[in-house]
Formats: structure tokens, C-alpha cells, sequence
């Protein structure tokens, strides 16, 4: 027999409440406690709120570039909630969800949107790495952050977030392949929301899923629906137990979809279908959530709105705390180049002209007044 | 105290900071079990373990990258990049990540890692493995870049590498791999960044240079029978500019020695220094005696491109003269 088989594989798709509302009760059951299912809800919804306000305060000019991230909550949320609370969070720049559930005050990133560096200042404790500009770069350091934690017999481990986008990039392909070769506890999060700025995915990748890709490394991989936080709870605790337990890294791809323009900066209708955006809008993660709550006589009319009042209080006040930082001083621009700065970034700072000489002007050596140079 | 190579006394450093700080993590391509192409980490291996001395996948953004990770979580790693000829696909991870971390973190987060790189030409090796591209790493602000000319600095530069708050290059010059001996002492000593060694005193001209060409100028002045001062910058960036500029309000001449091309050679940065800081004492140009604006020749060719002692001299003799 000259030809056999050599390997055979599937990738598993996984969803547990879909777009309709039906809910796996065998695949969710003790997945997520009904009082925490609310409280992802309600995250979901003054996320949703802050978004908005974002978007109109870019507009009226108060703040710089934002990428919204309506319609992707579900995603980074679910993965925060099944992460402990000291694993890292390397993520990309639409995570804010899963971000602000770990802890991340909203004020931090308004303030990174707002051109000041301080909104990265991300207290330690937190575990959460600032957003990170360059696409799937960030994928390195997960892997670096992971092995850290493995080096030191800790059972940390870092989960890091990326879009379809970033499956093409160079650092994608050896960040998971450092995490397969050296047993890295690193969950591969990728973020398929179809669309990298105006390509569509399939210029990033033609294998039909993305998933396949973690496979090739040698490590689990799944798909998952990345608007059912139910499926990605499942998906990334499966994920993290094998990191924890194992040191081996998962490939997680969650199916997604960018309601909105890739940033305030772009306009997506010079690219894509108006039907797309309208079917996926039906696939809206809040939606399902919201009736199976209902269903369930966990929620109603008055407590939509009382969320309503919250959610309108919290983003303004978070507003009012970036907007109401006091101003950067000059010197902030030099004091963090270096632990500790040099003579010439000194003589910079004083001076905050790059073309002064540092010294007084006709000043003269004594050679130089005896007949010398001139 | 022992006789070594600038190999052997960056060895030494490497096992003894290893000794005393645990969170010292080697990584990179043919460093474990074989000891580095040029055995720079040999016998690490087997005295850490694999778990310390890291042969990593093929893949030069992937060791910094995760370095980087590594730092951040409060190792102190020690990757290396074979060749500076492939430090290319690592320059996004250096400059848009390492070098900036602190700064856009506001020191939240740090990347104390030492990238050791051996550089230069004059060994004949093949292509992308003879550059000097220190100037490059030089303008990106955040990175501190160090150069070792002799065995007694390699080691004591490293150990202040390694022991730096932030990210380090360490250009390990490879024609002085094996060179020549030096005695290097086995106790622990440091070599501040930022300090300029003055190799030897004169009156008539200052020369300054850094890596394996101070042996080349070493060689110049002996030639010229002048009195010359040569000044081994050690650290390029941030760099001993009060050293350098003593020196030339003194002698009132200067000439700067680098293998890298000329233009935007960090020695357009001395010259324009000393321009800024040392204007009127000056008798002649400044006069800069580097590798040409050229890609790197193969090697049958490499020492009409490399800084060679005659034509150092020319130069000296034209600045005196002028």
C-alpha cells in the first residue's frame, strides 16, 4: 500500500446560544451562573454605551482615532470571564470588554485614544497589556509572558487576542510556533470579525477556517461562535486548562463580525455589502443574551432601563476622569525614555530645542582670543 | 586572573552573572547544545540546563519578541541574534516595541533584556554576515548600543548590559573574536555605559573609533609617529561626548573611524558634536574615515571597504596639515 494516510483531522465549531436564541442546555449547563449571565449582560451594554459616546466624542473632536468595537463584546468578555484573574491579557485594540471586566478602568482607554500615554499606564495587578497598534505582534509577547510564568513553576498563563488580519503577519506564524515547540501556556485568540480594514478574509487566509492554522503548529484548535459568550466561556476554559495543566498552547478562532467602521477614520460602506452589515446585525451578541434572560424571567423592561440610567452614569463619569486629568507636563515627553536619562536628553529637557548648543554664546576658548580659529 | 579572548571573557561574564541572577534566561538560534556558531555560550547548556540556555526556533522576531514578553514578566533575558545580518526581521520587535515600552507604558512596563550580536566584517564570511549597522539602532530612542573593542571591556560592559533597566544591543566585533589575549580578571567588575575608554594620550589630534577598527587606528598611530589620542567610544549610544570634546579642545584636530558607510554614520553625529561643542578650537574638519556608502562587498574585497591603518594615516596626515 504505496499511499496511506499520513494524518486526518476536523475542526469542531462550537455554539451553545445562537443567533436565534436556542440554547444547548446539555453544552451550557453549569457553564455560567444565571446571576453572572447578568452581569455579563449588563457589562456587554455600558461597553455597548461607551462605544457610542466614543464614537460622538471623536466626532465633535474631544478625542483622536477610535476602532469601535460594537458587535465583538461577546468575544473578549467571554475569555476574561474564564481566565483567572492573574493571567495575562495581551490584547490587540478591540478588546475593551474583556478588558474592562478584568478591571481596566474606562478612563484608560479614552485616555490612549485621547493621545496620552498615561491611559497605558496599567497598574501591574492587573495583568492586562496596553493595546498594542502594530497587528499580531503582541502574539510574541504573550508567548514571552507565558514562558516566564512557566520558568518561574507558576501557573499563570497568557491569553492574547488578534483579528483575521493578523494571521498573516510574520509574527503570528512564530509566536505559535515558539508556544507549540517550547510548551508555552498561551491561548491564540484570533478575533475573525471578516474584515481587515477593507480586505475580507479571504484574502488573508483561503483554507476554510483560520483555525486549521493552530492545527498546523501542533496545537488544539477550535472555532467557535464568537457572539455566543456562552461558546467562547466554554472555549477558553477548555483553552486555559490545557495551558495550565499542560503547558500546551490552543488555538481558539472565534467568528465574529465589526459592526462598525474599522475606526473613526474609515468608512466602511466604500467597501462592503449593506446586507452583510444587516444579517450580522440579527447576530448582535447582546440580542441573544437579552431574550435568554428574558425567557428566563431574569430581566424586563424596567431593568433595561434602569441599566440604561447606569450605563449613561458610568461612561459619563469615566468621560469626565479622562477629559479632567490634569495636562502632561513637557518633561513627560523626555522622563521615560530611560531608567535614567542622559546628558544629552538632559540638556534636550532643559533646553526642549534639539538645536541648542549647550552652551552660552560667545563663549570663547583662550586660544581661540589669541589670534587662533575664527 | 586569565589570559582570554573577547569570546572567552564574554563567556566568562555569562556564567558568572548567570550564577548570581537566576532570572537570567539565554535564547537563540544553535546557542544551547552546540554553543553558538561562534562558541560564545559554549558549555552553558550543560552547566543551566535547557531550560535556561534556549535553542529557539529559526526565527529572529520570534526570539526578541518573546525576550521581550520575558522582560516584561521580570527575567532578565539574554537573546542573540546570530549575524547582525539578520537583525532585519527583529527591528520591528526592537524599535516598536522594546525601545518604546517604557515610554509608552509610562515605565509600567520595562524590557531589561541584553541582545548580544556579533558584527562586522573581516573574518570572510559570506554575505549579510560582515555589517555594521549600529548607527541604525543608535537613532531609535529607548535602546542603549554597546560595543566592545578588547577582552577586559567585553566583560565588564556586559555585566552593565545585562544588569541595565532597559534594552541593550551588545555588538560583540567577530574579527576580534579570537584576535588577541587580554588579562580579565575572574572578580566582578563594571564598566559604566556611557563611558569612552582613552586608549592612549597625545597632543597633535584626537581619534576616536569603537569595536575592532581601534586596533586598526591602534595600528595607524603607530605608523604615523604622531602624537595622537585615541578614544574607544565603547558605548555608542548614549555616548561619552565630555570625553570626546576634553580631548579635542585640546588637540584642536579630530578624526573619526567607523566600518559602518559614511553617510549617517554615527560618525556624522561625533562631527557634528564636536561642530556644536568644540567649534572654536578647532584647526582642521573633522575628518571621517569609514566604510563606503556601498553594500558590504563579498569578502575578496572586504578590506578595500574596512578602515585599514593606511588609510587612517592619510587622513591624520591631512588634518594635521591643514
Amino acid at each position: 500500500m504505496p499511499i496511506r494516510t499520513a494524518f486526518k483531522t476536523e475542526i469542531e465549531h462550537v455554539s451553545i446560544l445562537d443567533e436565534h436564541g436556542q440554547f444547548d442546555a446539555k453544552l451550557g449547563a453549569g457553564l455560567i451562573p444565571d446571576g453572572d449571565v447578568v452581569r455579563l449582560y449588563e457589562h456587554m451594554s455600558i461597553c455597548r454605551h461607551l462605544d457610542e459616546v466614543a464614537f460622538k466624542l471623536q466626532r465633535s473632536g474631544r478625542m483622536g482615532t477610535y476602532p469601535q468595537n460594537m458587535g465583538q463584546e461577546a468575544t473578549s468578555l467571554g475569555a476574561a470571564y474564564a481566565l483567572d484573574k492573574t493571567d495575562w491579557m495581551v490584547p490587540c485594540y478591540r478588546e475593551n470588554c474583556g478588558l474592562f471586566w478584568r478591571g481596566l478602568p474606562m478612563e484608560y482607554v479614552l485616555l490612549h485614544w485621547m493621545g496620552d500615554e498615561r491611559g497605558n499606564a496599567i497598574p501591574r495587578e492587573l495583568f492586562c497589556m496596553p493595546l498594542a497598534i502594530p497587528i499580531g505582534t503582541q502574539m510574541l509577547h504573550a508567548a514571552g509572558l507565558a514562558w516566564a510564568a512557566k520558568y518561574r513553576g507558576e501557573k499563570q498563563i497568557a491569553c492574547t487576542f488578534f483579528g483575521d488580519g493578523a494571521t498573516s503577519e510574520g509574527d503570528f506564524h512564530e509566536a505559535m510556533n515558539f508556544a507549540a515547540n517550547l510548551d508555552l501556556p498561551v491561548v491564540f485568540l484570533c478575533q475573525n470579525n471578516s474584515w481587515a480594514i477593507s480586505v475580507p478574509g479571504k484574502i488573508q487566509c483561503s483554507a476554510p477556517t483560520i483555525a486549521q492554522r493552530g492545527l498546523a503548529y501542533g496545537m488544539h484548535s477550535v472555532q467557535c461562535d464568537g457572539n455566543d459568550v456562552f461558546a467562547m466561556v466554554k472555549v477558553v476554559r477548555d483553552a486555559a486548562k490545557r495551558a495550565r495543566e499542560e503547558h500546551r498552547p490552543s488555538f481558539i478562532e472565534a467568528v465574529t463580525y465589526r459592526l462598525g467602521d474599522h475606526t473613526t477614520a474609515d468608512d466602511a460602506r466604500r467597501y462592503r455589502d449593506q446586507a452583510e452589515v444587516e444579517l450580522w446585525k440579527t447576530r448582535d451578541p447582546l440580542i441573544r443574551v437579552r431574550s435568554f434572560l428574558k425567557e428566563r424571567k431574569l430581566w424586563n423592561d424596567s431593568k433595561e432601563a434602569e441599566l440604561r440610567e447606569r450605563a449613561e452614569r458610568e461612561v459619563s463619569a469615566a468621560v469626565q476622569r479622562a477629559e479632567g486629568i490634569e495636562a502632561p507636563s513637557s518633561n513627560d515627553v523626555f522622563d521615560h525614555t530611560y531608567a535614567t536619562l542622559d546628558p544629552q536628553l538632559l540638556t534636550q529637557r532643559e533646553t526642549l530645542r534639539t538645536n541648542s548648543l549647550g552652551q552660552e554664546s560667545g563663549r570663547r576658548p583662550s586660544h581661540a582670543q589669541s589670534g587662533g580659529a575664527h | 586572573m586569565a589570559n582570554l579572548t573577547l569570546v572567552q571573557a564574554i563567556n566568562l561574564a555569562l556564567v558568572q552573572e548567570m550564577e548570581r541572577d537566576d532570572r537570567i534566561v539565554i535564547l537563540g538560534e544553535d546557542v544551547g547544545v552546540n554553543g553558538g556558531v561562534f562558541r560564545v555560550t559554549e558549555g552553558l547548556h550543560k552547566r543551566f540546563g535547557g531550560h535556561r540556555v534556549v535553542d529557539s526556533p529559526l526565527a529572529e522576531s520570534g526570539i526578541i519578541g518573546t525576550a521581550i514578553g520575558l522582560a516584561m514578566a521580570g527575567l532578565r533575558p539574554i537573546p542573540e541574534i546570530q549575524f547582525e545580518g539578520f537583525l532585519g526581521p527583529a527591528y520591528d520587535q526592537l524599535c516598536s516595541h522594546a525601545a518604546r515600552m517604557r515610554t509608552r507604558t509610562r515605565g509600567a512596563f520595562t524590557v531589561p533584556m541584553t541582545v548580544r550580536v556579533p558584527v562586522g566584517g573581516g573574518i570572510h564570511a559570506p554575505e549579510l554576515h560582515s555589517d555594521s549597522p549600529e548607527a541604525i539602532y543608535a537613532h531609535q530612542p529607548g535602546i542603549k548600543v554597546v560595543m566592545p573593542a578588547s577582552p577586559y571591556d567585553a566583560k565588564g560592559l556586559l555585566l552593565s548590559a545585562i544588569r541595565d533597566p532597559d534594552p541593550v544591543i551588545f555588538f560583540e566585533p567577530k574579527r576580534i573574536y579570537r584576535a588577541f589575549r587580554e588579562e580579565v580578571p575572574e572578580d566582578e567588575y563594571l564598566i559604566p555605559l556611557g563611558q569612552a575608554r582613552t586608549v592612549c594620550e597625545g597632543e597633535e589630534l584626537t581619534m576616536v573609533s569603537w569595536g575592532a577598527t581601534v586596533i586598526q587606528c591602534m595600528q595607524a598611530i603607530e605608523k604615523s609617529g604622531r602624537s595622537i589620542e585615541l578614544i574607544d567610544l565603547r558605548t555608542i549610544y548614549p555616548f561619552d561626548m565630555e570625553t570626546v570634546a576634553a580631548s579635542v579642545r585640546k588637540t584642536g584636530r579630530a578624526v573619526v573611524v567607523h566600518e559602518a558607510p559614511k553617510t549617517c554614520g554615527f560618525g556624522a553625529e561625533i562631527a557634528a558634536r564636536i561642530m556644536e561643542e568644540c567649534f572654536l578650537s578647532l584647526e582642521a574638519p573633522v575628518q571621517r574615515v569609514t566604510g563606503f556608502d556601498t553594500i558590504m562587498p563579498y569578502y575578496k574585497l572586504e578590506l578595500e571597504y574596512l578602515p585599514e591603518a593606511d588609510r587612517i594615516v592619510m587622513a591624520v596626515e591631512e588634518a594635521l596639515a591643514y
